[in-house]
Parts: C-alpha cells; sequence; structure tokens
C-alpha cells in the first residue's frame, strides 16, 4: 500500500499530465459542450493512484492537461468510476 | 521590441481559441522573421485558419479503421526477429512485431521488462556514485557471491566459499553475508565464519540434516537474498550524453522510485501494466503511444502518431488497459453480430442467444451483415422533410 508521500510523489513523474476536479458547474458545462451524459466521458477509477492523490471520489469529472506532440497543450475530461 | 509584442498580441487575438495551442506558438515564432503589412499578416492568419479548419476531420470519418489500416500495413513489413541487440550489447530487448503484439494485447508483463533509472543532479555526473546506486538496487542472492556450496552430512554442516571478488564488486563483505544466513530459520543452527579460510561460511546444524532434503535446503540457501530490490535481475550503467543512466534488466517501478539518489520524476520503465497500477492510467496511456511509437520508428516505419493515440485511447478508455483483441476492446462491442464477426464466432451466438441479446443494428460490422447501410460518412445523417413545420417556428 503506497503512502501518502509516495502519491504525492507520482505527480511529479513526466509520464503523469496535469490532473484537477472541476467544480460542478464547471462539469456541467462540459457535459454541455461535449453533448454527452458523465458516463460517456472517459473513465478514471478511484482506485487509480492519482485520483486517490488529488482526492478525487466517484462522480467527479478530472481534468486533464496533456501535453500533445501535435496539438501543444490538449484538455480532456475522465470521469471517476467506483473501483 | 514593441513591434513584436504587437505582432504576438494580434497573431494571439486572432489564432487563440481557433486553432491548436502549437500552432498559435508555431505562427509567432516564424512570423516574428519577416516583416509583413498589417494587411499581409491578417491575410496569413486566415488562411492559417483556413488551413487548419479544411484539415478537420469530417463527422463520420471511419478514424477507426483508418487507424487501423495506417498501422497493420506498415506492420505487415516488419521483420520477424524477436530479438535485436538494441544499444546495449549485454541486454537483449523484444522488438518488431511480437513487441507490438505484446502492446496490443497489454500483456501483464512483457518478455523483456527493462527499466531506465535516470539520477538526480549529485549522482548523475559521478560513476562511482551511480555505480554504488546500482548495487543497491541490483538483486544480489547468495548464489550471485558463492563458488561453491558443500554440505557434510557426517558433521550437520553446510559450508559455502564466497568470491571474494564478486563481494567486491558487488559492495559486500563477509559479515554481510554472514547476517543474511543467520535468518536462514529452519533448525537451530549456528553461523560462523570458518578459521581455515576467511572466505568460507559454515552453517554448523545441531540436528541432522535429512539427506533427502539436502537438495532443497542447498536451493534455498542459494537463493536467498543478500540486498537489492526485487525483479531487477542486472543493472548496466550507460552514459548518455555528460549523465550516466543505469538500464536494469527486469523491472519494479515502485520500489525504484523510493531509492535515494534516483530522480524519480523520470525513471521510466517498459511495462505498461506496472505503470497504470504505479502512476495511473494517464501515464499508461502516454507510455503506450511511446512504446509504439518507438517500436514502428525502430523499424523505419513512418507512421503519424495520432492513429496510435486513438488506439491508445481505446485502450484506456474504461480506466484501465484494455487489449485490443477478443478480451478487450473488440469483445465489448455492443452488437452481437459484430463481436461474432470478429472471432469465436459460434460461442458469441450462444451466449448471446441464452443471455437474449437484442442487436440494435447501429453498428458497421451488424449493418454489412444484415445488407443495411453503414453509419459512415453521409450514412451517419437522416434527412427528414417536415411539411408542417413553419419557416417562422425557426429562430
Amino acid at each position: 500500500m503506497p503512502t501518502k508521500k509516495d502519491l504525492s510523489k507520482i505527480l511529479e513523474h513526466e509520464l503523469v499530465p496535469k490532473h484537477e476536479v472541476v467544480s460542478l458547474e464547471e462539469g456541467i458545462e462540459v457535459l454541455r459542450k461535449y453533448g454527452v451524459r458523465p458516463e460517456q466521458l472517459p473513465w478514471i477509477k478511484a482506485s487509480d493512484p492519482v485520483v486517490r492523490a488529488i482526492g478525487a471520489r466517484p462522480g467527479d469529472i478530472i481534468k486533464i492537461v496533456r501535453k500533445s506532440p501535435t496539438g501543444g497543450e490538449i484538455v480532456v475530461y475522465r470521469y471517476v468510476v467506483p473501483g | 521590441m514593441s513591434e513584436v509584442t504587437e505582432l504576438e498580441k494580434l497573431i494571439e487575438e486572432r489564432l487563440r481559441g481557433r486553432v491548436p495551442a502549437k500552432i498559435v506558438e508555431d505562427a509567432k515564432n516564424v512570423l516574428k522573421k519577416y516583416t509583413l503589412t498589417r494587411e499581409e499578416l491578417e491575410k496569413i492568419l486566415e488562411m492559417i485558419v483556413e488551413e487548419y479548419e479544411n484539415n478537420i476531420i469530417d463527422p463520420g470519418e471511419p478514424v477507426g479503421t483508418v487507424a487501423a489500416q495506417s498501422i497493420g500495413e506498415p506492420s505487415t513489413q516488419m521483420t520477424l526477429r524477436t530479438f535485436h541487440y538494441a544499444g546495449v550489447r549485454e541486454l537483449n530487448v523484444t522488438l518488431g512485431l511480437p513487441r507490438l503484439i505484446e502492446l496490443v494485447d497489454a500483456r501483464k508483463t512483457p518478455s523483456t521488462p527493462l527499466m531506465y533509472v535516470y539520477l538526480d543532479e549529485e549522482h548523475k555526473y559521478d560513476r562511482e556514485k551511480a555505480a554504488a546506486i546500482a548495487r543497491e538496487i541490483e538483486l544480489t542472492r547468495i548464489e550471485n557471491v558463492t563458488l561453491r556450496v558443500d554440505v557434510d552430512i557426517f558433521n550437520n554442516a553446510v559450508i559455502i566459499e564466497l568470491d571474494p571478488e564478486m563481494l567486491a564488486d558487488k559492495g559486500l563483505t563477509i559479515e554481510d553475508v554472514k547476517k543474511v544466513l543467520e535468518k536462514l530459520r529452519t533448525k537451530k543452527a549456528r553461523v560462523v565464519i570458518s578459521e581455515r579460510n576467511p572466505n568460507e561460511i559454515v552453517i554448523q546444524f545441531e540436528e541432522g540434516i535429512d539427506p533427502s532434503k539436502i537438495e532443497k535446503l542447498r536451493d534455498r540457501i542459494l537463493k536467498m537474498k543478500i540486498k537489492g530490490i526485487k525483479g531487477i535481475n542486472k543493472v548496466i550503467i550507460q552514459r548518455r550524453g555528460d549523465e550516466y543512466v543505469l538500464v536494469c534488466e527486469g523491472s519494479n517501478l515502485a520500489e525504484v522510485m523510493k531509492v535515494k539518489g534516483v530522480d524519480y520524476r523520470k525513471v521510466r520503465t517498459n511495462n505498461i501494466k506496472e505503470v497504470e497500477e504505479v502512476l495511473g492510467i494517464e501515464a499508461a496511456r502516454a507510455l503506450l503511444i511511446e512504446e509504439i511509437m518507438s517500436v514502428l520508428e525502430e523499424q523505419g516505419l513512418d507512421v503519424d502518431i495520432r492513429h496510435v493515440m486513438l488506439v491508445a485511447d481505446m485502450m484506456t478508455r474504461t480506466g484501465t488497459v484494455k487489449q485490443i483483441g477478443r478480451h478487450g476492446v473488440a469483445g465489448e462491442k455492443p452488437s452481437v453480430l459484430a463481436r461474432a464477426a470478429f472471432e469465436v464466432t459460434v460461442k458469441q451466438l450462444v451466449d448471446a442467444a441464452s443471455r437474449g441479446e437484442v442487436d440494435e443494428l447501429q453498428g458497421v460490422a451488424e449493418s454489412v451483415i444484415v445488407g443495411g447501410y453503414i453509419p459512415v460518412g453521409t450514412g451517419r445523417i437522416k434527412l427528414v422533410y417536415n411539411p408542417y413545420l413553419k419557416e417562422s417556428s425557426f429562430q
């Protein structure tokens, strides 16, 4: 079982993009923009180390800012599911 | 100077939000080099946006099929040779088609697990310090430092002769080995360093040794861990530019990240599942893209990274890394006919029948089977004429 310190370490790893929990209003805005229900977004498990590190819970929407070689910085969203 | 900021402001204003961030930055860098009038500049920016919009994928474009073809065709040209000595002489790495199959099958462990361990500022420029960390993480067992093991049945003793050269190489002393052997918890025993030979350790048992268990005991002693991290079988120190990097055969990301002196931000492994567990699904996705691209590039095949990104997105969509085949992406399609068209047809049909599944005929494969229109391109949209709708009702 990884400790709190290990979890905060992984956020600094170069493979891990920035994750953050979006607010309720912003989440609704995202869903409206894409015209989808939350479960139609890509998923991320509640047991995912990054999810535990930022303290997100099932039902949250996580905003991920990826460094993309084709588009510079791109923003994607994942829906936290139990598991 | 103010001209440059003026230019950047204009580019920012015209392009931001309409084209990806990278194009905005590229435009800034390129246009800085020329002296252009405002009209010329405006025209160029307009053309950039136009060109970008012309190149966007249209709705209904079968991107998955295009990706499958774009990766599939070049991979038929890959050499079938499994092993290849890439860069490091002593290490072999699975490359080419076998590695690609391994990646899209989302295997638990790759056939040749490998880690690249980068070191922190203090250790990376000094070979000695790098070697110290290499020794610390490399798994060393008794068998690695032993010349021979004898079992003396008459005296109930096991005599282990150590190799002083290997001990020095691993940075160990005979005392370290003795301490490890004292933890051997089978029967009551005394561990002493032999008086005749300073490189010999004698384990003197109080009770007799069962002759039928000698082999087992010997193996247990030889397999005892002296130090190191489980899974890291061999460490090679490699020079890259002005820094030293440790290349490890075997992989244990979680433990290596904890070692002092290791730059935990940059530790790499080629084990996708392990990255998923330790660093999360997004890191697994990034590594998957990197690994697939490096396999293709190494073979001299030029595949656009966007195809690979789509594959990685599909594989990581449900929060875990799923394989492409029948136990993953293809096996979880909602349509019975689409699944049956892929692999294990009879099983799919029997299972679907026993569950009473209904096929909505919404996908491509099932539409082809029943002879309908496929929902791709213009087949995706429907136009319905409603003669009663008045013009005034449009807003």
